[in-house]
């Protein structure tokens, strides 16, 4: 069987946003209700993003004699602790995800359901951020007592910013995985695009290193490559906004940035998948 | 499986034989995703070089970080990247599959066949592209050394290769831990994971997490979860600032180490009740 042709004919794109919108309650439900129950499991996987308080060791160490640029030991508390919180709010799991459902074939029943599979990973993946910001918050209450006085609280349009910007990383992020999701719609086993994907991310995002600190390195091409490209506006950016390491006018300027990439990657995601689903045939059909 | 005393020689060369045949197979296996194959060499290749960004930075804006220059932390990041290289294509593979056999029921094939449990589910399954980054770690080595002016004396060498098996023994001891854990509560395969996360902190001296909570840290990555072991160890020992009461002692730890994860996965096996029972 074909899963595409059993498909029934397409509904436009507002009958299909409408129908979305209606199951969405359920599905996000479903979806609380699976985090629920594999909490565990949830947690494990929390504690696997530590890579921040490590680096943190690290650069408290170096800044133990004089600060690096604008980073005194205390800036740097900041910024790791803020690339905890919004890593953990933001970031998903759903390219191995969707590699693993194209390859044994468990996306032929999503894509039988009326409902746009996108539109249930979607689901899938917001039902999982209230269990997110339940264990961020111990990590913003460290932040506050620490940091205080750093923190984008100042500036009310800073706030504003912040959290659009959290907005657009999530949707920056969702939209990049879906992109490399469907690198598995063309390869039996896109794992290795999947490590390469970590690394530079990691590197470009600020997650590893802030940028601001990048930049100085290597004549500075790096620093320059890591502004342009979209890694940035998934981590650094929001983090940057709410340690307040920009101005309102520069974090406004780049959440204009940021949600421009945000347009284009989800334009580009609903092209890729639509185009790999047509190559899709699953298993044992 | 008999101690080591009364070990034939004919049971070693069979072990040996089996071991050949499971390298083969791994590597025939690997060869069917071509892209794949290809691809993850070069990634393998890739995220060799970008670990080294970090440290790169670092040493960029300081000569010194917690009293390892730029050519001692290279020798630590060697260590790691050829661990790391051991860890992903030989040791992690396998015992994720042992994982899954015990969720579907179907390690009840595993010990049915006449040859040790343990050893079958431990080389059941081989990355060949790692050996890229084994290749990458010698570079390493041999750049750290050339910039530190200094080559190791073949003592040294001998300390730092005594050190490898250990750091193999300890890596491969916490992974049987790690897999026996299966046997209880069936759902660990994330807890590998973790189990990586902690150890991408073996790519830094230990000595870098000294001023966090008094050094509390230092000690957990030295007893609890040996990251400090497997790389700070051995690259004290080739840069000869390893005294032998040290290193004594981390041998005795490691060894013991190996017993209790025999001891354990030998419980855990006795608990194993297959699928349909």
């Amino acid at each position: 069987m074909n899963a595409v042709n059993a498909a029934p004919p397409r509904p436009g794109v507002a009958a299909e946003l409408a129908s979305a919108v209606r199951a969405f309650p359920t599905l996000l439900r479903i979806g609380v209700a699976e985090v629920v129950a594999y909490r565990a499991e949830f947690l494990v996987w929390i504690l696997t993003t530590n890579m921040p308080l490590v680096m943190l060791a690290l650069w408290h160490a170096v800044a133990a004699d004089g600060p690096v640029g604008r980073f005194d030991q205390a800036q740097f508390t900041a910024y790791y602790l803020g690339v905890l919180v919004v890593r953990l709010a933001t970031s998903n799991w759903m390219a191995w995800q969707m590699s693993m459902e194209i390859r044994d074939g468990t996306l032929s029943a999503k894509l039988l359901r009326p409902i746009h599979p996108l539109y249930a990973f979607a689901a899938d993946h917001l039902s999982a951020i209230p269990m997110r910001i339940l264990v961020v918050s111990p990590i913003v209450a460290v932040m506050i007592a620490t940091s205080w006085d750093r923190l984008a609280r100042h500036d009310p349009s800073l706030v504003v910013v912040l959290l659009a910007s959290l907005v657009g990383a999530w949707l920056l992020t969702f939209f990049s995985m879906v992109l490399l999701g469907s690198v598995a719609f063309y390869v039996d086993s896109a794992m290795g695009v999947f490590e390469l994907w970590i690394g530079v991310h990691g590197l470009f995002s600020g997650y590893l290193i802030p940028l601001e600190v990048l930049e100085g390195w290597l004549g500075g091409w790096v620093g320059k490559l890591a502004a342009v490209l979209p890694f940035r506006f998934m981590l650094a950016f929001p983090v940057e906004t709410l340690v307040g390491l920009l101005s309102p006018a520069e974090a406004l300027r780049q959440l204009a940035a940021q949600w421009l990439y945000v347009a284009l990657t989800g334009v580009l995601a609903v092209r890729v998948w639509r185009a790999g689903v047509r190559r899709f045939a699953a298993f044992g059909g | 499986m008999p101690g080591l005393a009364q070990m034939p020689l004919g049971f070693v060369a069979r072990y040996a034989g089996l071991f050949g045949v499971q390298v083969r197979m791994s590597t025939l296996a690997a060869m069917q995703y071509r892209v794949d194959f290809v691809v993850r060499g070069l990634i393998a290749f890739l995220w060799s070089a970008l670990t080294l960004i970090p440290l790169l930075v670092v040493f960029g804006v300081r000569q010194q970080v917690a009293g390892w220059s730029f050519g001692e932390a290279l020798v630590v990041v060697a260590w790691f990247t050829l661990l790391r290289a051991v860890l992903e294509g030989a040791v992690s593979p396998s015992l994720t599959a042992v994982v899954e056999h015990v969720r579907k029921g179907t390690l009840d094939f595993v010990l049915l066949k006449p040859a040790d449990a343990q050893f079958l589910v431990s080389t059941a399954k081989l990355e060949p592209w790692r050996v890229v980054d084994v290749v990458g770690a010698v570079v390493v080595f041999c750049y750290a050394f050339a910039t530190l002016g200094r080559w190791p004396s073949l003592a040294q060498v001998a300390t730092g290769l005594v050190f490898l098996a250990l750091a193999v023994l300890i890596l491969y001891s916490i992974w049987i831990l790690v897999v026996s854990a299966a046997f209880w509560v069936i759902k660990v395969d994330n807890l590998s994971y973790l189990f990586g996360s902690l150890f991408d902190v073996g790519r830094w001296p230990i000595d870098v997490l000294r001023g966090v909570w008094r050094g509390s840290l230092v000690l957990a990555f030295t007893f609890v979860f040996p990251t400090a072991l497997m790389t700070t160890y051995p690259a004290l020992a080739l840069l000869g600032r390893l005294d032998a009461r040290t290193a004594a002692l981390a041998l005795g730890g490691g060894i013991v180490f190996a017993i209790i994860a025999r001891r354990v996965w030998r419980r855990a096996l006795a608990m194993y009740t297959s699928a349909s029972s």
